[in-house]
């Protein structure tokens, strides 16, 4: 009977350490950062593009930091509110499928899907309409919103999901790689929604 | 002898009738039915626990006898069975009809109504007044004005959660909810200021979503109306209008508006008159110069998690908006 109790405890104790390091892990996994780290942010304002205004390498603490504006939750979703806070949905539609502006769930992109041309897209514009929202949206407000855009048009899944809608969508959630079910095969000019080339 | 504890007990729970944000310190027509139905509530409550407990204590010490079967203390105890039943269900009307009552005082008020538009969002009030013919004529912040004995016709929005407002001393909390209009109607009895809370738990900072409601005499709440309705200030000082060409060039721009500038941003809260608040943040800090440029220095320290981002000022520039922004009166 003794060591019946004994075992118990044991198994109590067990499955409260697990408890304890699995709130943990997910802490350390996702760490919510309210306030951008000021030399962060720093080295964020010196990345500069490719001369042609295709990519580029974001900076070095970048990847150090382990690329938070694409991997955590709180980033992402901060980016979907900056969407409609700062007006992206009346050129390119409230859930990202194009209007005036291209889309980003059918799998083109002008300017290459990589972090640092949306980045540069936002923050220094693009022709044939694209403002610069540099003098409107902070470093960190921008690589936020690129890395939401970043998960509209991204071919597969992903765990890490900004908020859900209230209302109904037209299109997959974010996470569920929305870009992958649109994309519609077929060389750039049968795509005339993508507007004129650069 | 009474213990010091239970007097000081007593002298902190009496805090809470002279409390700017309490039920119980009412100063409305709404808060006044609720606060007499609490009372009620609270006496009749206070007389059956009473009652009960007394008699507990009676058949606890009473002298036991031998049990008596008879018919005649079967009876002698049915009866006081249906009777206590009798009893419960009086009370139980009677506090119910009590309470219908007060609900049908909430909404009492004579005369034309005042409208204001109340947008509720993570984590601060929006209060827009219309102008005489309904259009918007300007936006407060975490300050709302009424007049004195008009009838107030709150009509509540929600941005993004739910939010509930509260002002304990003027009425009852009504929930905001989003794609929803709900309307409460309140009228302020005498001038004073009273404090607004979200009542509805919303995220991280809920508990710094407060806001002030100034309650004034008819007089004295047209002159704040005339004030902000018109356009900013011109600034005044060399410094100002440095700082007036920083907000200008920065990010504080896209989200804020100050009228009579070419600053509209619609997410933030309007700074027209920002000058004029006594708080900012929410009720977070006394607004001065100083906790104005503390807030643009550093919002995320302040209040973590708020949607005010850090935009990276130097030294000088931040001197020269706070006293830009606290020179708009």
């Amino acid at each position: 009977m003794e060591r019946l109790g004994s075992i118990k405890l044991r198994i109590a104790a067990g499955a409260g350490a697990a408890i304890a390091l699995a709130v943990g892990l997910a802490y350390m996994r996702v760490p919510r950062q309210y306030r951008p780290d000021p030399p962060f942010t720093a080295a964020l304002d010196q990345f500069r593009l490719m001369p042609n205004g295709i990519s580029g390498t974001p900076p070095e603490a970048y990847f150090a930091a382990g690329k938070p504006y694409e991997k955590t939750a709180f980033d992402l979703s901060q980016g979907k509110r900056l969407y409609s806070w700062f007006g992206c949905a009346a050129c390119h539609g409230a859930e990202g499928t194009g209007g005036k502006g291209p889309s980003f769930v059918d799998g083109w992109w002008l300017y290459g899907p990589s972090m640092a041309s949306i980045v540069g897209s936002i923050r220094d514009g693009r022709p044939h309409g694209m403002p610069a929202f540099k003098s409107r949206m902070t470093s960190d407000e921008i690589w936020q919103l690129a890395g939401y855009i970043k998960a509209l048009g991204a071919y597969s899944a992903s765990v890490n999901a900004p908020g859900r809608n209230d209302d109904k969508l037209g299109r997959p959630a974010e996470n569920r790689a929305p870009a992958a079910i649109v994309f519609d095969q077929g060389p750039t000019p049968m795509h005339p929604d993508q507007g004129p080339t650069p | 002898m009474i213990p010091r504890a239970s007097l000081f007990l007593l002298l902190l729970l009496l805090t809470g009738c002279t409390n700017p944000q309490s039920a119980l310190n009412a100063e409305g027509s709404s808060a006044l039915a609720l606060k007499d139905l609490i009372l009620l509530i609270v006496l009749v409550c206070t007389l059956i626990w009473l009652a009960v407990v007394g008699f507990l204590l009676w058949s606890l010490t009473r002298r036991r006898e031998a049990a008596r079967q008879d018919p005649q203390t079967e009876r002698r105890m049915r009866r006081s069975v249906y009777t206590a039943l009798a009893i419960t269900a009086l009370i139980v009307a009677g506090l119910t009809l009590a309470s219908f009552n007060a609900t049908r005082h909430l909404d009492a008020g004579e005369g034309p109504e005042v409208v204001i538009r109340v947008k509720a969002q993570q984590w601060w009030w929006q209060f827009t007044y219309p102008n005489a013919d309904g259009e918007p004529a300007f936006q407060s912040a975490n300050e709302l004005h009424i007049p004195v004995g008009r009838r107030i016709r709150l009509e509540l929005e929600a941005l993004d959660v739910v939010h509930s407002l509260w002002i304990p001393s003027l009425a009852g909390k009504l929930d905001m909810i989003p794609g929803r209009k709900n309307i409460l109607t309140l009228q302020a009895l005498r001038p004073g200021t009273y404090r607004g809370q979200c009542a509805e738990f919303c995220g991280l900072q809920h508990s710094h979503m407060a806001f002030a409601v100034v309650a004034e005499t008819a007089a004295d709440y047209q002159r704040w109306w005339l004030a902000q309705a018109a356009p900013a200030s011109l600034p005044q000082t060399e410094e100002a209008r440095a700082g007036q060409a920083v907000f200008m060039a920065k990010p504080c721009a896209a989200c804020h508006t100050i009228r009579g500038t070419e600053a509209r941003g619609s997410t933030g809260p309007d700074l027209t008159h920002v000058g004029s608040r006594a708080t900012i943040g929410a009720g977070l800090l006394e607004r001065t110069r100083g906790s104005l440029a503390a807030w643009i220095a550093d919002p995320q320290t302040l209040k973590p998690g708020n949607n005010m981002p850090l935009v990276p000022l130097s030294s000088d520039e931040l001197r020269q908006v706070s006293a830009y922004l606290d020179a708009l009166k």
